[in-house]
Order: C-alpha cells, then structure tokens, then sequence
C-alpha cells in the first residue's frame, strides 16, 4: 500500500517511532509527496540533519511554517502540484508563545517567563520538546490553513514518550497534586485539612523550604491559567484521537526497534488511537534466493580473479546476515500486526540527508505495491 | 584524569539507535573480566542487559548477568520509594503511600532524573544505602539519548539551584560534585559514523564543556569493514554490465554499495576526529542476526584491545 492511501482523508499524520530510524527524512518524504500530489501540507520537524534543513529552506529555527519554494526541489524532478511548508520546532519560544496567548495580561505573561520555575520547565526539562511539538501541532490544526499537518516527534528511545511527557507536564501544569493540599499565602504555606499536615512536613523535608516557596509563587502566577491548560490538553487529546488524524510509526527492521513498534502499536490500540501502518527503513532485501554466497565466486573467480571474487562472496554473506535477519524481525511484525499496511524502504545507498534522498525515499513511499516491487527488483539486479 | 577503568562511574550516552546499550554492556563485561565488581545501569532502556543475557522479570534489583557483572533497570519511581523509606524513615512510609505525593512527584519537571541519577550515585558509593548491599567497583550508566542525557547529568546541579536550602538542595550538591569530579565520574560517547549521529557527539561535546564535564572517549560504533580498494571498486564497476547472470550482478551491486557506504562513513568519522577532542576508538559492525552475549564479548575484547 502507498503512503498517499494511507492518507487519504486523514488531516494529521504523526510519525512516531524510537530514535534513530529515520523519522525525520521520513516525515520530510511523506509531507513533500502529499504535496505533489496537490495537497497543502505543513510538516513540524524536529532537529532535522543540516543538508535536509538546508534542503528545505530551513536555516534556522522558526516558529512558524514557511513555503518551501518549488525551485528547490524542481531540479531533482518532482512537480509540486500542491504547497509544501515546513518548519523547525522551537520548544522554547513555543513554550512563551503558549504563555502569551493565555496570560489575562502582558505583565502576569512576562512574570511567569521570568520565573525560575517557568525557565526550568520551558528549556532544561525533558518532556518541554513532546509538549511544545504537541502544542504546535494543535494551534496549526485550529488555525486550519493546512489540508495536512506531518508531525514529527522529538527523537527519544521510547516512542511512547510523546504521549506521556506531555502528559506529565500537563498534570504539573493544573497543579492538581499540590492545590489539593496547600494554598499560597503571603508568607509561606498554610496547610489545607488535617490529612496533609505529615504531607507537607514531609514535602518540606524533603524538598526543601525554597523550592516548595518558589512552585507556589510559580502557581500563583498561573492562577487560573491551570484550568485553560486542562481544557486545552482536553483539546488536544481529542484531536489525536479524532478519526482524521494517523498515526504511522517508523522503525527500522532490527529487533529492537521492532519490538517496540509491536509494544507501541498495541498500546495506540489499547488508547483507542487511529493507526495509519507501519514505515520500515533500510530494509535488506534477500538478493540470494536459493543460491549460496559460495555460487558467487565461483560465478566471478574467472572476470575478478579469485581473491577479489572471494570478497564479493564475503560482503555477500554478510548482507545477507542482514536479510535474513530483516525478514525474520518483519514476519514477526506481520504475525503480531496482522492486517496493519506495512511500508517496506530498502537500505539506501547514503545517509539520506539532502534533496536527492528524500525524493529516493518518497519514491518508495509512494509507489503502489507492484511499483515498489518493481523498484526493489531494479535494486536486487 | 584517571583512565577510564580506574572510574568508579561512567555514562554511555549518544544518540538514539546508535548502540549505546551494546557499549555499556561490552563495557560492563570488561570490566568484570578484569575483576572489577560491575553493574549497568539503565536508565531509560528496557532490561536490554537481561535480554541480550536472556534473562528477564527482575525490575529494579540488582541481578547478576555473569561472574562479576550485574545489572539494574532503574524505575524513578521505585527509586522515589527506596530513597523515601532511607531519608525521610517513618515519615517517608507516609509519604511513599500517599498519592498525592506520587503525583506531585512525579509531575514536578526533572525529579525523575534526578531520581534516577540518585540511585545511580547511590550504586557507586563505597558505603550502599541499600541495606545489606555490597559495594561496586564500576558502574556503567546506560544512559538516555543525547539531549536528554546531559539534561540528566545536570539534573542534580539545577534542582540544588532551584531548591538552594534543604536537603534536595544538599543531595543535589554532593551528587552534583561526584558527577563533576574527574577521578570518579567519566563520560563516554556512542556515534555511528553518520551525519545526525555525528553532528549529536559534537554538540554533546560542547553541552559538556559548558557543564564542566569531561568527554573521555568517543566510541565510533558499527563500522563497515574496508573490504575493498579504490581500484578493486573501479574493477567492480566495470564488470558489473558485463555480468549476466542475475546473482553475480546482485553480489557486484552489494559489494558497490557497502563499498559507498564505507566511504560515507569514512568522511564522517573524518568529520568526527576533527572536532573531537577526546580519543576515538572504532567498533565493528555487527553482521548477526541479534547482538547477544557472544556478540557483546567479541565486542568486549576489540574495546580492551583499543582503550
């Protein structure tokens, strides 16, 4: 199955997958043959290779998609019948852009920014990237200005990240836990009901007197702003699962990564989220059938001499360690998925990083399965 | 600076995909084959140690893999409950059974890593907390990915910024103070020889320096072996439209291509070196179907051979 029928009335594609995969060449291929097509796509990366951030204009970090403009891609060949737009997540100044948009005013806006709290949680954290990206991915889809939205998901070793950092966040965010058991006075703390005088003892002892001070100071600030965070990561949570979003998860066929697609995708499936399919990269086809590596050299002892047929023999059977050991961790995915649409994208030559790569994997991407059949035989031999 | 065995305390970090759990443990296997008490830590991977052993179950308990060598999968979670129950004593019983607590925890931005790197510290004292527990001569971390691994290296410094008074603040200095102590605490960094890899050690470098962390040796891991000469290449490319017969024409076309990718990555291990300050050392690619125990020593041995 191609890409482009994976898709098909789908307004939000999230590409998530653990790290070192090829997630970002991935979207990048996805958003630019949706925008071939005709469609206007908007694709968020995330930290994309220099070549491939070079390749689509994107210099720097920018909050806000920008026009990739055809000529950049016209001379590898491909005809942008749509509107490709990209854009270079900036967790930070996503971060200050939420707090502006719901502060009740300039001044409690520039307050909050300034807090020590705030400053930690908006840069060093772990977790502000998945938050931000989340964050980004909603405002665009309410805005409404795209017919597709390609996510890419900050690199992490586990793909579920992106689903419970946010959360997390969030949760600290609407200072559930701590509003059930202390109010901010002017001097210190006073303790809400009996039950949670130990609590806060011991919260103190542990934590210390300043920062206990300094989250309530930080709570104060955002007042009643905690409810507009619940009712937006509502928001959120309804557009990730609406039946126009797709999930489609990125892996490479070695074994781990495999075995955390399979985790992951049975987790989507236990949230109730929609799945796209599966986008396996550098896959080794199986180039030998039924012959030995040893048929090899003795095929090419005569052009190539012994030595050097003997080493064509040798990297044969290496790669083909590889296939075989590709094919087996892509049958389990198949006995573990059944039925879900599975992409295959050979081993590509290089590091796939500039325009000529991405159009090699959006080729792949594309095609319909008797296409990429072909493409994969042109490889083979 | 001390070498890197003579440490008591080495993170693996590096981007994601690029093998980091394969190093810490060949790392670890070294270690116990000369005799030090090892364990590896993980701190955001899945029980990679027991699997590649083929053991399996145990979460956050210290289970020997071989003679020698241990390993933990370190839950913050868990780490909250044990740290709880030896500070704070009764009180901490209280706490570790409110959930609300669990929840403000839990929630409160950058307290499961400096959880995690708790445990770590507490598993690379000469005096355990953990009752009963034998001390470890050498302890490798199995670290998260890059950004977010120096996030967690600096953990302890921030939260004893933040918290400036108390005992968080005074946990976070003297686990902040080992981090920072060359002697004891070492850095490694695991790239495979490709841009975003490569770009990812780089920074890493830098990140560090700014934090005043040592960069002790960069592993360049799954290296494609240079099979071929340049003139071998030239000999492959002009037999390969004169081959017919369709697996002699597969073999050339794999040969060509492992041979481009050779170069690619040589041009990145270049890039590499030249902005690298510390040694690089170069581990093989792998050519198995998984990377299990006789993988990991084979791999063992190449890292003695080289540090």
């Amino acid at each position: 199955m191609s890409v482009a029928e994976l898709l098909e009335g789908k307004r939000v594609c999230v590409c998530a997958g653990s790290g070192g995969v090829g997630k970002t060449t991935t979207s990048a291929a996805i958003a630019l043959g949706m925008a071939a097509q005709g469609a206007k796509v908007g694709v968020v990366t995330i930290d994309p290779a220099r070549r491939l951030a070079n390749a689509l204009g994107l210099e720097e970090l920018q909050n806000e998609p920008r026009r990739v403009e055809a000529k950049r891609l016209a001379p590898a060949g491909l005809e942008i019948r749509g509107e490709l737009w990209a854009m270079m997540l900036d967790p930070k100044r996503t971060f200050d852009e939420l707090i502006d948009r719901i502060a009740p005013d300039a001044s409690r806006a520039t307050e909050i920014k300034a807090n020590r709290v705030y400053r930690e949680l908006s840069t060093a954290v772990s977790g502000s990237q998945e938050f931000t990206a989340i964050a980004k991915l909603y405002d665009l889809d309410r805005e409404g200005d795209f017919d597709l939205l390609v996510l890419d998901t900050p690199p992490s070793r586990n793909a579920l990240d992106f689903f419970e950092a946010p959360g997390r966040l969030t949760s600290f965010l609407e200072g559930r836990a701590l509003k059930a058991f202390m109010r901010p006075t002017g001097v210190g703390m006073r303790v809400l009901g009996k039950g949670a005088v130990p609590l806060l003892a011991g919260l103190r002892r542990v934590t210390g007197v300043d920062l206990v001070t300094d989250l309530s100071t930080f709570f104060q600030l955002l007042g009643g702003m905690t409810t507009d965070f619940s009712l937006r990561a509502a928001e959120v949570e309804k557009l990730l699962m609406a039946s126009t979003t797709a999930f489609l998860l990125v892996t490479s066929a070695q074994g781990e990564p495999i075995d955390e697609a399979i985790w992951f995708r049975r987790t989507l499936e236990a949230g109730g989220i929609q799945f796209g399919g599966v986008v396996v990269n550098r896959v080794h086809h199986d180039l030998l059938g039924d012959s030995e590596p040893d048929d090899v050299s003795a095929a090419l002892a005569r052009k190539l001499g012994r030595e050097l047929a003997d080493k064509v023999a040798s990297n044969f059977r290496d790669y083909h360690v590889l296939a075989r050991r590709d094919y087996k961790n892509i049958g389990r995915l198949e006995r573990e998925l059944p039925g879900d649409p599975l992409v295959l994208i050979p081993h590509l030559d290089d590091d796939i990083h500039d325009v000529e790569g991405l159009l090699q994997m959006h080729r792949y991407l594309f095609a319909s399965r008797s296409e990429r059949q072909r493409l994969i035989a042109e490889v083979v031999a | 600076v001390a070498e890197l065995l003579d440490k008591r305390l080495v993170f693996v970090t590096g981007k994601g995909g690029v093998g980091k759990s394969t190093v810490a443990i060949a790392l670890g296997l070294l270690a116990a084959r000369r005799g030090l008490r090892t364990i590896v830590a993980e701190l955001a991977s899945q029980d990679r140690a027991q699997r590649a052993f083929d053991q399996n179950g145990a979460q956050f308990r210290e289970v020997e893999l071989a003679p020698g060598l241990f390993t933990i999968s370190i839950d913050p979670q868990r780490a909250m409950e044990e740290y709880l129950r030896i500070k704070v004593g009764a009180l901490g019983h209280v706490l570790s059974g409110s959930r609300l607590f669990h929840a403000f925890a839990m929630a409160t931005p950058g307290m499961r890593e400096l959880l995690s790197i708790g445990k770590v510290w507490e598993l690379a004292q000469l005096q355990r907390q953990t009752r009963g527990a034998a001390p470890y001569d050498f302890v490798v971390v199995d670290a998260p990915a890059t950004g977010h691994g120096v996030g967690t290296l600096r953990t302890p410094r921030t939260f004893a910024d933040i918290a400036r008074v108390g005992p968080i603040a005074r946990q976070g200095r003297k686990i902040a103070a080992t981090i920072a102590d060359h002697d004891f605490t070492g850095v490694l960094a695991v790239a495979i020889p490709e841009e975003m890899a490569v770009n990812e050690a780089l920074l890493l470098q830098d990140a560090l320096a700014r934090e005043a962390l040592p960069l002790d040796t960069v592993i360049v891991n799954a290296l494609y072996p240079a099979r071929f000469v340049e003139g071998e290449r030239a000999e492959l490319s002009a037999a390969l439209p004169r081959t017919r017969s369709r697996l002699a024409r597969s073999a050339l076309t794999a040969a060509l291509s492992e041979h481009a990718r050779a170069a690619t990555q040589r041009e990145q291990i270049q890039r590499l070196s030249d902005g690298i300050n510390s040694p690089l050392i170069e581990l093989p690619y792998v050519f198995a179907d998984h990377v299990g125990r006789e993988e990991l020593e084979r791999l063992s041995h190449v890292l003695e051979a080289e540090l």
